[in-house]
């Protein structure tokens, strides 16, 4: 009587065991552990071109949270090499917590200006983005909003729309309003903002500029990449619709410049791949991964100089760029956070 | 001096043999308790005391919100589960064959599937409103009002279409082993058929209808999917937001284990008041059910009542998804699919299979000895289920990871090798957070079979000489296989399913079925996961099916 649950049990170790092998072979020679913010669908391209010209291999985690939990507490075992965001959120998270270590590099000092990379070299912008205004075609006229500041306007009382204040991208533009007018005038900012929504927040950016186009809303926020993301899809043409309801504004031009934010990478305090892991940080800033990034998602690349796809010089051409440093930026999301909570912004 | 010695010889063995039975429980029980266990530990060193701002900002909406979550789930659970169960095992109408397991597969599809679909379906630029815009000639959303989907009200719908299977499987299996004398005596007493359910039925059902509502708000209460995609502010909205956006998992993981502590209280009161109920079975309870033939409005009207749910929550997502899939299929077919699809069976299985052996270890030593302590093992082990997966997989990551590193630092110091992370990071990590979460499902479904074997029958098979394992093995086992298997089915789908913590802690480059979708559907691309949602779903159904024929079987077989 007692076989069966021998034989369980022998057929439970059957198939753990190989598990357990297969998943601890990914720590050998010649490859690059990834702990990914980012869809692994957005980097595998990039990735693929770094192991046509490396030959080193790269395996990937990808989640939305969660990961820097698991690389603080896996501690100097840990197999991650690299941490990369779509956001300067956690990568300034995974900084603070001293998980990360500095890199000296001239090719990512060189490649990557000063305003998109930690002062003491921690982490690393890849790519950039801005926080555009999307405007109605038909209902609001050109020139007739300039700025982030003019979103509180009376004048566009219930004719706004955007997702969750508490979405990092939202976060990362209250952060820099708090760093450019001072606390009490970010939130005098945002609780007017809050009194011209046309709904609750809602959706992604994608569903924002969707909504101008539904009549909704008059004027969305939402990251440039988008714009390019719904131009060109040919699986869903409506897309394309929803882009060609819409005027892209840059805000502020006449002063600081657009809001921008980056995607970005830092290297694990215990990195155990550490000089793969440092080349393809390189590989990820030089020239032909950063117009493939510019080519695939729409993003900006953050190397000077580098050619921009024809799409992004066809609809976005040079805008001035925001360059507060957004270490600077970080510091303040928490208190966005809060901010965001005290305006009941989601409410 | 001989018998002195004997008695004590014996003594000792029976209080090493107890020994072993509680060592080995409330090792087991432990083990299992340990993430959980490590929440507490999180929520006892926040970053700072996040309390003052959210009582002052956002925790009564987070409150009144998740409150109307659970009540309106749970209300609309109760009507749909109890409704289904009632009609096709008491009435005859058309289709009620067809019904009996087809209630059962919304099930299979997993609530942030069914949110992305019916989003897709109901909102502007979806196929109902754009048919709406074409007949009436309306031109913008201005022109006319269309109710918003991504509401309160829409989540509690998406959440209530998917979750009511749970009290739909339970009042069912506890309505066909309910005693027909029993019903028939109602009747003979001058109850109207209403009257026999309402006063007689349902009262019996109460117990099995209270697990599925339990089982039911612990997925609400812990749900992130749907209330997110829908701006839902609920608890768990305020549990990562307090994590990520204020950078404070302590003062996440006191929001967490508050939630908990109140899901503990709502179930023990309600285990209190059930403990006054004793259940009673007559020896004809396997006499066939003839059952009330409707006529007329009636039968269709039951098949109609019976019908809804099935097609809402189950019939129009399939064809959503399915039409998707079909018009992409070249370009989604890859072989990947067969390594994620196994990777989702593998895991599932893995967890179904041990979550059973705990469960029946838990039961069956509660059963040997009834003692205070084995009993609160039992309870204990099952808090898992009512902690949300992301926090819950933080929570599996602390003891594995300590684990992982003091073999390594041992190994080191002695043998100067080492061993790196062994379980972290692994498969087994995964299955160790699915245990953990759903062992609270086969605990339940395994005591409640149990509990209906007398123990007269433990004593005869004692008496005849069998060991207590043996009893387990050749008098239990056959008994409650019903119970087992489906406590075995419902753990494997919810494993399917599963996402953020099989996000977090699953190895490098190991995708599931779930996180697969879960990639594209964060980024409102349905289209590039369609195959993979529907995949998911029609894995889900196989066990759904078998689910619902060992239930029938219960009687049936007679």
């Amino acid at each position: 009587m007692r076989k069966p649950f021998k034989q369980q049990i022998k057929k439970l170790a059957f198939i753990a065991l190989p598990l357990t092998i297969a998943a601890n072979s990914a720590s050998a020679a010649d490859e690059v552990n990834i702990y990914s913010y980012r869809q692994q669908f957005l980097i595998q391209p990039m990735l693929d071109a770094f192991t046509a010209d490396t030959g080193i291999k790269t395996n990937v985690v990808f989640a939305k949270k969660g990961l820097i939990e698991r690389l603080e507490h896996e501690g100097k075992n840990s197999p991650a090499d690299i941490v990369l965001t779509s956001d300067i959120g956690p990568l300034y998270d995974v900084v603070e917590k001293g998980l990360t270590q500095p890199v000296e590099s001239e090719i990512l000092t060189g490649n990557i200006p000063a305003h998109y990379r930690d002062p003491a070299n921690q982490w690393f912008g890849l790519t950039s983005r801005t926080r555009l205004i999307y405007a109605s075609k038909d209902r609001v006229a050109e020139g007739e909003i300039k700025s982030y500041e003019e979103l509180a306007d009376p004048k566009w009382k219930g004719r706004i729309c955007t997702r969750s204040g508490k979405h990092s991208y939202n976060l990362s533009l209250i952060g820099s309003m708090i760093a450019h007018h001072g606390e009490a005038e970010a939130e005098q900012w945002l609780e007017g903002v809050k009194a011209n929504l046309a709904r609750k927040p809602q959706g992604n950016d994608r569903a924002q500029v969707k909504a101008v186009k539904e009549g909704v809303c008059d004027i969305a926020l939402g990251n440039s990449y988008y714009f390019g993301k719904m131009i060109t899809n040919e699986k869903q043409p409506e897309q394309k619709e929803w882009a060609n309801a819409v005027n892209l504004v840059f805000p502020n031009q006449d002063d600081r410049g657009a809001h921008m934010s980056i995607s970005g990478a830092a290297l694990t305090k215990y990195a155990p791949n550490k000089e793969s892991a440092v080349k393809l940080m390189e590989f990820l800033s030089e020239a032909q991964a950063q117009s493939m990034y510019a080519e695939a998602n729409f993003e900006f690349p953050v190397r000077p100089g580098t050619p921009r796809s024809e799409l992004l010089n066809k609809y976005m051409g040079d805008f001035k760029q925001d360059s507060i440093n957004l270490q600077k930026v970080a510091e303040l999301r928490a208190q966005a956070a809060r901010m965001a909570d005290k305006v009941g912004f989601d409410n | 001096m001989i018998r002195e010695r004997d008695v004590k010889q014996r003594f000792s063995k029976k209080s090493r043999y107890l020994f072993g039975w509680y060592s080995c429980t409330w090792g087991t029980a432990l083990m299992v308790a340990l993430p959980v266990l490590s929440v507490f530990y999180l929520a006892l060193f926040p970053k700072e005391n996040i309390w003052g701002h959210l009582a002052e900002t956002v925790l009564p909406v987070y409150i009144t919100t998740t409150l109307a979550l659970m009540l309106g789930v749970g209300a609309l659970s109760i009507a749909t589960g109890v409704c289904g169960a009632w009609l096709v095992t008491m009435c005859r109408f058309p289709g009620r064959r067809i019904f009996e397991w087809a209630l059962l597969l919304p099930f299979a599809v997993p609530a942030y599937v069914i949110a992305y679909v019916y989003t897709d379906l109901l909102e502007y630029s979806g196929a109902v409103q754009i048919f709406l815009r074409e007949l009436f000639g309306w031109q913008t959303a201005r022109d006319y009002w269309f109710p918003d989907i991504r509401t309160l009200g829409g989540a509690i719908l998406m959440l209530a279409m998917v979750l009511y299977p749970y009290i739909y499987l339970l009042a069912r299996a506890s309505f066909l082993e309910q005693s027909t004398t029993i019903h028939d005596a109602s009747r003979t007493l001058g109850c109207t058929p209403w009257q026999s359910f309402y006063r007689v039925s349902l009262p019996i059902a109460r117990p099995a209808i209270a697990v599925g509502l339990s089982l039911v708000s612990m997925e609400t209460i812990n749900d992130f999917g749907t209330v997110d995609y829908f701006a839902v502010k609920s608890m768990s909205a305020g549990i990562y937001d307090t994590w990520l956006n204020m950078s404070n998992l302590g003062g996440a993981a006191q929001i967490a284990s508050m939630m908990m502590i109140f899901v503990v209280i709502l179930i023990s009161l309600e285990r209190l008041a059930r403990t006054k109920q004793r259940q009673f079975h007559s020896s004809d309870r396997f006499k066939t059910l003839t059952g009330y033939r409707l006529s007329g409005w009636r039968a269709w009207g039951a098949t109609l009542l019976c019908g809804l749910p099935v097609v809402t929550g189950f019939v129009i997502p399939v064809w959503i998804l399915a039409g998707y899939a079909l018009s992409n299929l070249d370009q989604l077919w890859t072989s990947n699919f067969i390594t994620h699809a196994s990777h989702s069976f593998l895991l599932s299985s893995c967890a179904a299979l041990l979550t059973i052996v705990v469960a029946l270890l838990l039961a069956y030593s509660k059963r040997l000895h009834k003692t205070q302590s084995l009993k609160i093992a039992a309870q204990f082990s099952s808090l898992g289920y009512a902690m949300p997966g992301a926090v819950l997989a933080i929570g599996v990551i602390i003891p594995l990871a300590a684990f992982d590193n003091f073999i390594d630092a041992l190994m080191e110091e002695f043998f100067n090798l080492s061993t790196g992370l062994l379980l972290s990071g692994t498969a087994f990590a995964v299955v160790f957070a699915y245990v953990v979460r759903f062992l609270a499902v086969s605990v339940g479904s395994v005591e409640s079979s149990l509990n209906k074997i007398t123990e007269s029958m433990d004593m005869a098979s004692r008496s005849l000489g069998h060991s207590p394992l043996q009893t387990l093995t050749k008098v239990h086992l056959p008994l409650i296989k019903g119970g087992i298997l489906t406590a075995a089915l419902v753990v494997f789908v919810d494993c399917m399913k599963e996402l953020p913590a099989t996000l977090i802690l699953r190895p490098f480059n190991y995708d599931t079925l779930a996180t697969y979708v879960y990639q594209y559907a964060s980024d409102e691309m349905l289209e590039a996961c369609s195959l993979a949602a529907l995949l998911i779903v029609l894995v889900g159904i196989i066990p759904v099916i078998l689910l619902s024929r060992t239930i029938s079987a219960t009687r049936e077989s007679n």
